[in-house]
């Protein structure tokens, strides 16, 4: 579904990583991890389109990202459900409305869509939550707002960037059993994340690849976790 | 990047997506300014609209009455005065392209004079010539051949076809007609640049959401049209406003029939009316291209 081939990014002409080799296939599980400024979410941001590598080919969906125009990139990317580091809410509007959004911007806000949508916010333990504003949330809480916006679209890939990053450890588990599920019905998932932690807990349910972003190359850090 | 062309037309915007609309958030500031200079544009349109329409009227009737009537004077010796008259009355039947031709009245020549020399004026103690109408038809008469004849058979009459001081009261109306128009296209162009500015400054304020909304798979046509829509609904309300408090204005100037003068008489007059409702809809377009053209701009530096 996604491949990078070969890919290498630059930031000012200084290599940040170089040949990087990945398949995101149906039902697969990825975890990236790595220090702080190693490249996991610049690696994350060229799998959607928002970053083009400095060389290689990134191919989605059979489609090569160099040659895509920028409507088809966001057309992508409704195959593409993606957790940001921070998020990334409109504070204007609920969080309905915000896990909402990809449905409003592809003309599918419809009856059916709102049926799904409150099983949706079951799903993620937000029917409480709906008409709150996204700075009312806690840190897990937005967290699982924004898991269930990246899934509302049904998408083929799931992306998240330390979606861990700012929850304890019982709500990591709990969004650690949401993305194992999304992969038992078939998605590719790939998180980013430096919490060992969450890749060993995820040991038990699922198989799991480890890729460690050092010095500017990914390594295969371990299989069948 | 798939692009608004107006052709799609108002229609669409206005009707559009509320959806859209209300993903981006509220942009306060700029929503004011835009319904502020679209008010003040369209005001000003209103008058710069008035103002050529009336130049054009008064062009294409002082073109229009002063191009068919031509004056012949006769300046001649007061016992020649009558002979020569009837001599240039008989060239005048027989000249073609001359409809009508009359010899005014002392009474009628007094009427001219007297805006400037009062109505008690007796012409016979003035040395003053005899005038004789020409009323020509459309294509006019031969002027040259006409002077020609009178010279050699009326050597005290002079023709007088009125060209010398038509054409540059008809060349002036005309210039400020043009003016006039020149005004709209300035205050059109005044119009865009501020909703471009006040488009811009939007875009920016929301750059965040811009990124929001691309993560989720957001069109840059989708987005153009969340802001376009907003400007231009904008510049519609203002645009209308404007253009009411206009007309109110036009109304209430001096009728032409009460004050006589150059700027009397402007306003709309039958089917003229209909341009003034056209401004709010052509400053919607205005700001729509304007929104359209700064968004458009502004997203591709965005993301």
């Amino acid at each position: 579904m996604i491949e990078l081939e070969n890919l290498g990014y630059s930031y000012g002409g200084a290599a940040l990583f170089s040949d990087i080799s990945v398949k995101l296939t149906p039902g697969s599980f990825h975890f990236l991890t790595g220090p702080s400024g190693a490249g996991k979410t610049t690696l994350l941001k060229l799998c959607y389109g928002a970053l083009h590598p400095t060389v290689g080919v990134v191919r989605a969906f059979g489609n090569d990202l160099r040659d895509m125009e920028r409507d088809d990139v966001s057309m992508l990317r409704r195959k593409v459900g993606v957790v940001h580091q921070d998020c990334q809410f409109l504070d204007h509007l609920s969080v309905a409305d915000n896990i909402a959004l990809p449905l409003a911007v592809s003309g599918r806000l419809d009856d059916a869509a709102t049926s799904d949508m409150e099983e949706l916010l079951a799903w993620v333990g937000l029917t409480d939550r709906a008409s709150a504003r996204p700075p009312e949330l806690s840190g897990g809480e937005r967290q699982r707002a924004a898991l269930a916006r990246a899934v509302i679209m049904s998408p083929d890939v799931v992306i998240a960037d330390e979606p861990t990053g700012n929850v304890d450890w019982e709500m990591s588990q709990r969004l650690l059993r949401l993305l194992v599920e999304l992969n038992k019905m078939g998605k590719a998932v790939l998180i980013a994340t430096h919490d060992l932690s969450l890749i060993r807990a995820a040991k038990t349910s699922v198989q799991a690849r480890v890729l460690r972003i050092s010095n500017g190359r990914v390594q295969l850090a371990g299989a069948d976790l | 990047m798939s692009r608004i062309v107006p052709g799609e037309g108002l229609r669409r915007i206005i009707l559009g997506d509320p959806q859209a609309d209300r993903v981006v958030p509220p942009t306060g500031f700029t929503a004011q300014l835009t319904l502020l200079a679209a008010g003040a544009m369209a005001f000003l349109a209103v008058f710069a609209l008035a103002l050529s329409l009336a130049a054009g009227r008064l062009a294409d009737r002082w073109g229009d009455e002063l191009a068919r009537t031509s004056t012949i004077r006769i300046s001649a010796p007061q016992d020649q005065r009558t002979a020569q008259t009837m001599a240039a009355m008989q060239i005048l039947e027989t000249t073609a392209g001359v409809v009508f031709a009359r010899v005014l009245d002392p009474a009628e020549q007094e009427a001219l004079l007297a805006p400037w020399f009062g109505d008690q004026l007796d012409l016979s103690t003035l040395p003053f010539p005899q005038l004789i109408e020409i009323i020509e038809e459309d294509e006019g008469f031969d002027a040259v051949g006409l002077r020609l004849r009178l010279a050699a058979e009326v050597p005290g009459a002079v023709l007088d076809d009125h060209s010398r001081w038509r054409q540059p009261l008809v060349r002036a109306a005309s210039r400020l007609r043009l003016l006039g128009w020149l005004s709209i296209g300035l205050i059109a162009l005044s119009m865009a640049a501020m909703v471009t500015l006040a488009a811009q400054a939007a875009l920016a304020a929301t750059a965040p959401v811009i990124a929001t909304l691309r993560l989720v798979g957001a069109t840059d046509r989708y987005i153009a049209q969340a802001f376009i829509r907003r400007f231009t609904l904008r510049a519609l309300g203002g645009a209308g406003l404007g253009t009411a408090l206009g007309l109110v204005a036009v109304l209430m100037l001096p009728r032409a029939e009460i004050e006589a003068g150059v700027l009397t008489g402007l306003g709309f007059q039958g089917w003229h009316w209909a341009l003034a409702f056209l401004i709010p809809v052509v400053a919607a377009g205005v700001a729509m291209l304007a929104t359209g053209t700064a968004t458009r701009r502004t997203l591709k530096r965005l993301t």
